[in-house]
């Protein structure tokens, strides 16, 4: 039996305008697994990541997703009349299932901003609001982007734990980072 | 993504983001009614005259007012990141902008349709021309706000891409506008409604994958 890969990208480039952002990277995520994309500023952290995810075409190289995943991207997909209880709720719809939106509310602390629209959020609310989407359906893979930024150290450490827990459940996380992790990371990607 | 739970869901979002900019709903009206109103201060106010130009005015006056609000439509998809949450499952990325046109169109576009008469009287227009009229601002307002969404998503990144949506959309208003003023004076039960029932069908064929691929571009 081999080793099942939830996603694996091979030799991925990118390109920004003459220079070579980054080049031949490849990386393979197993189960449990968290692997960090660490570099600096403009390095082509979210640029990967967008690859990774499919929403950017990989200028050279292949990716492989064999699961449905989450993303959180740097903008968080709220819309400004959305409040954190509507926005779950349209996308509870969208893919389906019942969870119980109310329950995911108080878990993220966000029991008290439930009926604010985003544009009265604050920039951590609306962060919260966004983590919010991984507890609305199972999903073995999570790509995030900067996740803990705005967050308040309450926050990081609710979050720290969502991996946690999503990793020791058979899920794996890739996430770009620029800050000092709060969590232990499998792999580091070094752009 | 196969059930039509998620258009559901799009078209939930989109009248709600519609209703919540509450005075941008109103802007088409009165964009509609103020381009219609200045034409007899323009063109002098003998009845013949303006009983004869009064419904190719309102075609104008539609083709105009389709695209004042179109800029947001997609524009604003990009920015708070919900384009990237459409985008990241399956292929329907094209269907889901199809029905945020339409929910657009319904929201913005039809109001047009429903304010018809009080402009067509005023300026004049048979009575006997006002359901013809109507029926052909309907089916031509479809094809103006699917060509639009199309020149929308393809300037979704652009700042300021108002006037770049008039430039890609006005040429392709240009077949249902001739059909259209041809129909109100030839009636429903002409070859030009036909040709402009046509024109709205083909729209409907067409500018959901165009608008699916500009996204996509969009999203890069």
């Amino acid at each position: 039996m081999s080793d099942p890969v939830l996603i694996a990208g091979h030799g991925l480039g990118a390109v920004r305008g003459e220079r070579v952002l980054f080049q031949d990277v490849s990386l393979e995520a197993a189960p449990g697994e968290l692997i960090l994309l660490r570099g600096a500023n403009g390095s082509g952290k979210t640029t990967l990541l967008r690859q990774l995810a499919g929403l950017s075409e990989p200028q050279a190289g292949t990716v492989e997703r064999t699961v449905l995943h989450h993303w959180i991207g740097h903008t968080n997909g709220l819309k400004a009349h959305e409040t954190p209880r509507s926005h779950l709720r349209h996308w509870a719809r969208v893919w389906g299932g019942d969870t119980d939106i109310a329950a995911i509310l108080t878990e993220m602390g966000l029991k008290r901003p439930a009926n604010v629209p985003s544009r009265m959020l604050s920039a951590g609310q609306k962060r919260r609001t966004a983590l919010s989407r991984l507890r609305l359906q199972d999903r073995e893979l999570w790509l995030l982007d900067e996740p803990f930024n705005a967050l308040d150290t309450d926050g990081q450490a609710r979050l720290a734990n969502m991996i946690e827990s999503h990793r020791a459940a058979g899920g794996s996380v890739i996430a770009a980072l620029h800050g000092d992790a709060p969590i232990e990371a499998t792999r580091e990607v070094e752009l | 993504m196969t059930a039509p739970a998620p258009l559901l869901s799009a078209f939930r979002q989109a009248f709600s983001e519609a209703w919540a900019s509450g005075a941008g709903l109103l802007l088409p009206l009165g964009f509609f009614a103020g381009t219609a109103t200045l034409v007899p201060f323009t063109l002098g106010g003998e009845a013949d005259l303006l009983s004869r130009v009064g419904p190719g005015i309102l075609w104008l006056a539609l083709a105009l007012s389709s695209m004042v609000t179109l800029e947001r439509v997609f524009q604003a998809d990009l920015q708070d990141g919900a384009l990237d949450l459409w985008l990241q499952d399956t292929g329907s990325i094209s269907l889901v902008a199809a029905i945020k046109t339409l929910t657009h169109w319904l929201v913005s576009g039809f109001p047009l349709v429903l304010m018809t008469p009080l402009i067509g009287f005023m300026l004049g227009v048979p009575a006997e021309k006002m359901i013809p009229a109507m029926l052909g601002y309907a089916m031509g307002g479809l094809v103006f706000f699917l060509w639009g969404g199309v020149a929308a998503a393809l300037s979704a990144s652009v700042a300021r891409g108002g006037l770049l949506i008039a430039l890609i959309a006005l040429p392709l208003y240009v077949p249902a506008l001739i059909f259209g003023v041809q129909m109100v004076d030839a009636g429903v039960d002409s070859p030009s409604f036909l040709f402009l029932c046509a024109c709205t069908l083909f729209a409907l064929g067409v500018a959901p994958a165009a608008m699916g691929a500009a996204l996509r571009l969009a999203a890069e």
